[in-house]
């Protein structure tokens, strides 16, 4: 049983469809990257996964005993987020939500699940230091730390090494690979960039006006535009 | 000194002083813990909006000649403050403007209402002291008061209770709700908290100086520390402070009680800001 399975989804909002027919399966361990243009629908179909939309056609399945609310999610970053006053722990601490349901207070089992997080991030010296003052690739290893709280099976990352300069984004490309290669969650990705999607990730989804899903090998063989495009240059 | 000390041992003296003072520290309390995420969710319009609508609340309480004017007022500003978040969220008019204006529509009614049906000889008195709070705080009665301690108490526990939810949705509504918060939930929650909030504010402060109380100590706090917690309890002890210093300055100068205490708030602030401002610095 796949972990997410779409099947002729159709997205958008407000009565504009920008998807239609989108067809593919996240397996276990697999890492998928997901490229389109601009305006092509790629954080559309990750807030209708996440069930922060309804999907306007079609279907989205959880299996592999997933559930929705268990997806590690790194959404992009808001204004908001810049200058707020929390330390790095209560944020980390934060993604233990989904498994508090009504009861107040993190236990202490959700609390040794944030540290041994933050460990795996190297995030343990920032533990106490304020958010507002990290660099731009310390506040992504902090809301990945957050999201693994969320997973132990899957991530979304939306975009996660934007404004990021080239030596730290290679470094969360590694991190997303180690936790991709070595704890075996599933990662699902949208990128711009499309030579570290074919790098790293195993399979390739293009949507916008050409659709594809395929591994990576089939996406170089025959995937359209993105490709095309890449061979030109 | 003793000059001083004598005469607050005199006035503490009276049940209504007494009164005065406790229910300031449970308001300034409530109002702080709140403000925090007020501020830091974009949503201080929202208690500024909500302070007018008790305004007008107040106003249609008088002239239907309610002898408790609370409960109605409560009522209808709970109301408003559910009916803001809605269109806050997705309505053709965005939020700050339907704010703006709900906010004035229900000042302009409030006034009207007050002038056209009116039996009171001194109206400018009254609409004075409804928006200024200028002696109300010393006039309560005793369920007043006990009212007041209750719905204090509740937003505390609620607030306590709710901490680790506040947080998450006001750090980052999306993936709260993304891993199943139910942000809506909460955030009707925080409205309707909000709402308890200025009503009670009303009697210390007066509706148009209800938005200091939620918003200085919370800036003040942001000023100093760096967590979301240390923020929070700094936030709530710098404004039951500043509550405390302004009712007992308007009691031995016989200034106006609302306006001394957003005064010690306003002070409060600029001298976090200058500390803040030097440690950055240094």
């Amino acid at each position: 049983m796949s972990l997410i399975s779409c099947e002729n989804l159709s997205l958008g909002y407000d009565g504009h469809v920008i998807v239609r027919d989108l067809s593919f399966r996240v397996e276990s361990g697999d890492y998928l990257c997901i490229v389109g243009e601009n305006g092509s629908g790629k954080s559309t179909l990750m807030r209708t996964i996440l069930g922060l939309q309804a999907p306007m056609a079609g279907r989205i399945e959880f299996g592999d005993g997933l559930l929705r609310t268990q997806i590690g999610y790194l959404p992009q970053q808001t204004q908001v987020q810049r200058d707020f006053p929390a330390s790095v722990r209560e944020i980390v601490l934060s993604g233990c939500q989904n498994r508090q349901g009504l009861r107040p207070f993190y236990t202490r089992k959700e609390k040794e699940i944030a540290r041994g997080n933050m460990e795996k991030l190297g995030l343990l010296p920032l533990a106490r230091r304020c958010y507002r003052e990290l660099s731009g690739g310390q506040q992504q290893r902090v809301l990945l730390a957050r999201a693994l709280c969320a997973t132990q099976r899957i991530l979304l990352l939306d975009e996660p090494v934007s404004g990021l300069d080239p030596i730290v984004t290679a470094e969360m490309y590694d991190t997303v690979e180690r936790l991709n290669r070595e704890e075996g969650i599933a990662v699902v990705m949208i990128s711009h960039d499309i030579d570290a999607a074919m790098r790293y990730a195993s399979h390739i989804l293009q949507i916008g006006s050409d659709l594809f899903f395929g591994t990576c090998a089939e996406y170089a063989e025959s995937g359209p535009v993105l490709t095309a495009e890449r061979r030109q240059a | 000194m003793s000059g001083v000390l004598e005469k607050l041992a005199q006035y503490l003296a009276f049940p209504f002083v007494r009164y005065a003072l406790i229910v300031g520290v449970l308001i300034a309390l409530c109002s702080a813990l709140l403000g925090v995420t007020l501020v830091l969710k974009r949503f201080s319009f929202i208690g500024d909006g909500l302070s007018h609508v008790a305004f007008g609340a107040m106003a249609i309480a008088s002239v239907l000649k309610l002898t408790d004017q609370m409960p109605l007022t409560l009522v209808l500003t709970i109301l408003c403050a559910v009916l803001l978040l809605r269109t806050g969220q997705n309505a053709k008019i965005h939020g700050d403007a339907a704010v703006a204006m709900i906010s004035v529509g229900a000042l302009a009614i409030g006034y009207l209402l007050l002038n056209l049906f009116s039996t009171s000889g001194n109206l400018s008195g009254d609409v004075c002291s409804t928006l200024f709070g200028s002696t109300s705080i010393l006039t309560l009665t005793k369920t007043q008061v006990v009212l007041s301690g209750v719905l204090s108490l509740i937003v505390v526990a609620v607030f306590v209770l709710f901490y680790d939810k506040i947080f998450s949705v006001t750090f980052d509504e999306t993936f709260a709700r993304a891993t199943g918060t139910r942000a809506e939930a909460c955030n009707l929650l925080i409205a309707v908290v909000i709402a308890v909030i200025i009503v009670l504010a009303m009697n210390l402060v007066g509706s148009l100086l209800i938005s200091a109380l939620v918003i200085f100590p919370a800036l003040s706090a942001m000023r100093l520390f760096k967590s979301f917690l240390s923020v929070t309890v700094c936030s709530a002890v710098l404004s039951v402070c500043c509550a405390v210093l302004g009712i007992l300055i308007s009691i031995l100068a016989g200034t106006p009680v609302g306006s001394t205490i957003v005064a010690a708030d306003l002070v409060c602030f600029i001298l976090c800001s200058l500390i803040g401002a030097i440690r950055g610095g240094a």
